[in-house]
């Protein structure tokens, strides 16, 4: 008891043999609390060594082991392998380049990550020696939920218009700009406005909402680009009818 | 990067489908039940007249139908490039103008009322 | 080492890929039969500019087998468009009351709410019961 043997489906890529994907099963005999990675970690130590593919923490905090299970974007540490039944088709996050097996070229991501300058850019330079910052919980509750982003991707994978336009700079990183807009003690907003408020920013968003229901951290995702899209355009409609209003 | 202009497609764009959303869903019950033979009291020529006679009627009606209209179009702009109509820039230009045209119409027969 | 990323073609089988796409697709779609009946009721304006003759006209094109199943058709569209519409709101318009944020439900159910005493009020005036 609490064993069960697990059909994996998983797609392998060697970029020196291959000239595409192929599927490769797997049998693997699971106890009955493990996750996908689990089973791949298993694979790897006792079947084929050869198969490649991130993870770290195995805790859902560190965003390394996203991968499609059965077509939808999930970490697989925190896939269970008792809500699956059947053949569990494993494969790369959707959307990304892939490197190898169930490896993805993630650097798009990473590009425009930085492009949204996430980090605090403060109205006014103070040094230490002039003190902390001061904020209440209610001006953290404010951005709070968009610190919880871990970074894994699910949500590229989930959003439609990022797979059919790949400018599009997506709802991880959007919503980690409207992070630091929304932070009391952050100035930076105008400078973010010139990469999110752009065509290929929060406008390619059609609010289908995948994006929400697959983060693993309830971040929220499209929350943060309807906000965006509100706010910008507020913004473009007072700075074109009332440009005396511009500093 | 520049700074888009998509929000003058948008604006428009919220406000419709919020106009739509509340409004909608009873006028095509109003029109259904005439089509079902039950027309209520308003839609008969007389009543309906004399509402579109006052400017208020009319202003708002234009109102609606340009929200209505200008929110579907840019719906079914997303839409087609979701369904990978590539041409983009030709399908907003057919779809707003569309928008328009019909607003444009509806302007011209409230005026003749 | 020699790198040759793969980049994987998918075409339309996203919409089929998880019922919420399909949803999505259903939401759009919406556009389709809302804004073709504000376009009858255009040209039912134009009939009603013409004359009582050209409206009775109107009126019994309204009551043809066609425009009764697009009318059934156009009013679940509009109203999954407004369902949608009312759940969507507290995502693009939080409300933060002090510290805590009103829950989604209640800016949510307040616009449904607003939509039946609307569509009551509409309906009472048109004459309509």
């Amino acid at each position: 008891m609490g064993e069960r043997t697990v059909e994996l489906e998983v797609l392998r890529y060697n970029p020196e043999t291959d000239s595409e994907p192929r599927f490769q099963r797997y049998s693997v005999v699971c106890r009955e609390e493990w996750v996908v990675l689990d089973a791949l970690n298993y694979i790897k130590e006792t079947i084929d060594p050869t198969l490649s593919y991130r993870w770290s923490c195995h805790m859902a905090v560190c965003g390394s082991c996203g991968m499609m299970v059965n077509g939808e974007p999930k970490l697989s540490c925190k896939a269970f392998l008792r809500n699956y039944e059947g053949v569990i088709r494993v494969e790369p996050l959707a959307h990304f380049p892939i490197e190898r097996d169930l490896v993805t070229v993630i650097d798009d991501f990473v590009d425009k990550l930085k492009r949204v300058k996430p980090y605090l850019i403060p109205k006014q330079e103070k040094p230490v020696s002039e003190g902390e910052y001061r904020q209440s919980p209610a001006e953290l509750k404010r951005f709070k939920q968009y610190t919880m982003c871990i970074n894994c991707m699910l949500c590229y994978a989930a959003c439609p218009e990022y797979g059919l336009i790949p400018k599009f700079i997506g709802p991880a990183a959007i919503s980690l700009a409207h992070r630091y807009n929304q932070d009391s003690r952050d100035g930076g907003r105008a400078e973010r406005q010139e990469e999110i408020a752009t065509t290929e920013g929060v406008w390619e968003c059609s609010f289908t909402g995948a994006c929400s229901e697959v983060c693993p951290e309830h971040v929220d995702p499209a929350a943060a680009l309807q906000q965006v899209k509100i706010r910008s355009t507020v913004d473009w409609y007072t700075d074109h009818l009332m440009p005396w209003l511009k500093k | 990067m520049a700074i888009s202009n998509k929000p003058i497609v948008w604006g428009p764009f919220a406000a419709g489908g919020t106009v739509t959303a509340f409004l909608t869903p009873v006028l095509i019950l109003l029109t259904l039940l005439a089509a079902l033979g039950h027309a209520p009291d308003v839609l008969a020529y007389d009543r309906l007249h004399a509402f579109f006679g006052h400017w208020l009627a009319k202003l708002s009606v234009v109102g609606v139908v340009f929200l209505s209209l200008w929110s579907a179009a840019h719906r079914l702009r997303i839409t087609c490039y979701d369904l990978g109509v590539r041409a983009d820039i030709m399908v907003a230009t057919v779809v707003y103008a569309g928008a328009l045209a019909a607003t444009a119409a509806s302007v011209l027969y409230l005026a003749r009322i | 080492m020699s790198r040759r990323p793969y980049v994987r073609e998918e075409g339309l089988r996203w919409i089929f890929r998880h019922p919420r796409y399909l949803r999505y697709m259903t939401r759009e779609f919406s556009c389709l039969f809302i804004g073709a009946w504000t376009l009858m009721m255009v040209w039912g304006l134009k009939q009603l500019a013409e004359g009582p003759a050209a409206w009775s006209a109107f009126l019994e094109f309204l009551k043809s087998p066609a425009s009764v199943v697009f009318h059934v058709v156009a009013l679940a569209f509009a109203a999954y468009h407004s369902y949608t519409w009312f759940n969507l709101t507290p995502q693009a318009l939080p409300l933060q009351i002090g510290e805590e944020f009103v829950p989604g439900a209640a800016i949510a159910g307040a616009h449904f709410a607003v939509w039946a005493v609307l569509t009551g009020v509409i309906l009472y005036l048109a004459g309509a019961f």
